[in-house]
């Protein structure tokens, strides 16, 4: 089973039909207690990094999610889900992230040409930079949904998947069994759907 | 480089599409929810629904049916029509839409936009706008293009990107149904002002139209059209093809 976790940011409709169309069986939640009975944990989320990271520590789920990553469960993070994966966030301030993975989320905006629209939404395609499970079935150029303003700088040596929004941007990165998406998979047409389906037969490690 | 989107739009009510369809392997062509499928499989890179309900009985329906639609397609799902309140958005959204596009809502209370873009960000808020010429000047037009609101076109436009508009969709009523290309004029004017993706309709015909529309507007982001995918006078996927093949950025599914 896997769990979705219901933090009070975003619409979750959308991922849980994606994972019960590929037969995965769901639970929507926000009970800490639940992520340990779960298979694999799903962090979505959509907003503000400080304002998901203070609800992830008032629930109690954020450090339920940190213990059961450091038994090895494996953890897709997805858009803001993946940024709180991170050390830490300069959006709005500074932030501290679940640190599962090194890095620091740093506003678009510092690297990508200021003509260019932000927030980046749209389809752009993948470069795959390192092998991983979790991409056993993208190839490179697939292309992918992205809706962000945001992402993960200083993780190269975790960078699975980067796009190109006139200089490079994080797209997806991953440290064993914990991995997490900048795009949208459950939005990502054929694609995203291979991914989830991915996460969720791999045993063991994703990267 | 973002890929240049192609959007089909259809047209509910009473929880079944209006313009009839008539497509191979379809049982039922008047169903939303397989004709969503098929457009998600044929590389269509998101849909728009409109409900063009008037009843409450097809309010329901419709939301019913965007719930059943939504969890069966995988890309980005806009929902449009009657949308007047924030608890529109709200339904809406709690069926699955990812973006909410306003048009007569927000003439009749522009606050509207700045409200749901504060509430649900920018990107969730489309704003549509059917445009039409008269006098010279472009004016907004209201109730699905019939009633003249006097407004002009662009001002109307930059305010609603200014109060959280994070898109627009430019129907030009002056082009819409006759087939012979988008109307580049309206849309050069509408997206050299804003800084927000601009969504083009009415007017494509064939496979060309869309070629012409995004080498000449490089800012223009898509292509939005009804019935030349539903009689499928157009087929996405030969589109696609077309586009790579002149060099214009755009997602291929395989």
């Amino acid at each position: 089973m896997i769990a979705v976790i219901d933090y009070g940011v975003g619409n979750l409709f959308s991922l849980a039909s994606s994972l019960r169309h590929i037969g995965q069986e769901v639970l929507v939640t926000g009970d800490p207690e639940a992520l340990r009975k779960a298979d694999r944990l799903i962090l979505p989320g959509v907003g503000a990094f400080g304002d998901a990271a203070q609800k992830l520590r008032e629930t109690g789920l954020g450090e339920a999610l940190t213990n059961e990553a450091k038994r090895g469960k494996p953890v897709l993070g997805i858009c803001l889900g993946m940024q709180l994966l991170l050390s830490k966030s300069f959006e709005f301030g500074e932030h501290e992230g679940l640190g599962l993975i090194p890095g620091e989320v740093r506003a678009l905006s510092e690297t990508v040409d200021p003509a260019l629209k932000i927030p980046h939404i749209g389809w752009n395609p993948l470069t795959l930079v390192r092998p991983s499970t979790l991409f056993r079935d993208v190839r490179d150029g697939d292309s992918v949904y992205f809706v962000h303003s945001f992402q993960g700088t200083r993780c190269e040596a975790y960078t699975l998947a980067l796009t190109e929004y006139s200089a490079p941007v994080t797209a997806a990165v991953g440290c064993g069994n914990v991995a997490g998406c900048q795009f949208h998979p459950e939005k990502s047409g054929r694609v995203g759907l291979g991914i989830l389906k991915a996460f969720a037969e791999t045993e063991g490690e994703l990267c | 480089m973002i890929a240049k989107r192609i959007i089909p739009c259809l047209d509910v009510r009473d929880g079944r599409v209006v313009k009839g369809v008539n497509f191979e392997g379809l049982r039922d062509v008047s169903s939303p929810v397989e004709l969503g499928a098929y457009y998600s499989e044929a590389g269509a890179d998101e849909l728009v629904f409109y409900d063009i309900t008037a009843s409450a009985e097809g309010r329901r329906l419709f939301t019913d049916i965007l719930r059943e639609v939504a969890s069966t397609i995988f890309i980005p799902l806009t929902v449009g029509g009657g949308i007047n309140t924030l608890d529109d958005f709200d339904r809406v959204l709690k069926c699955g839409a990812d973006k909410v596009s306003v048009n007569s809502g927000a003439i009749r209370r522009p606050e509207l936009i700045g409200e749901a873009a504060r509430r649900y960000g920018s990107q969730c808020v489309v704003l549509s706008a059917d445009v039409k010429r008269v006098n010279g000047e472009y004016h907004v037009f209201a109730r699905g293009g019939r009633e003249d609101t006097g407004m002009e076109a662009i001002g109307w436009i930059v305010r609603g990107v200014e109060s959280g508009a994070g898109e627009i969709v430019l129907n030009s009523i002056d082009t819409d149904g006759v087939k012979q290309g988008f109307d580049l004029e309206m849309l050069r004017d509408v997206s050299e002002r804003v800084n927000v993706p601009v969504i083009a309709s009415g007017g494509a015909g064939c496979i060309e139209d869309f070629v012409t529309l995004f080498k000449t507007l490089p800012r223009v982001d898509a292509g939005l059209a009804a019935s030349i995918f539903h009689f499928g006078e157009v087929k996405i996927s030969d589109l696609k093809q077309a586009l790579a093949g002149e060099g214009i950025p755009v997602r291929i599914t395989k």
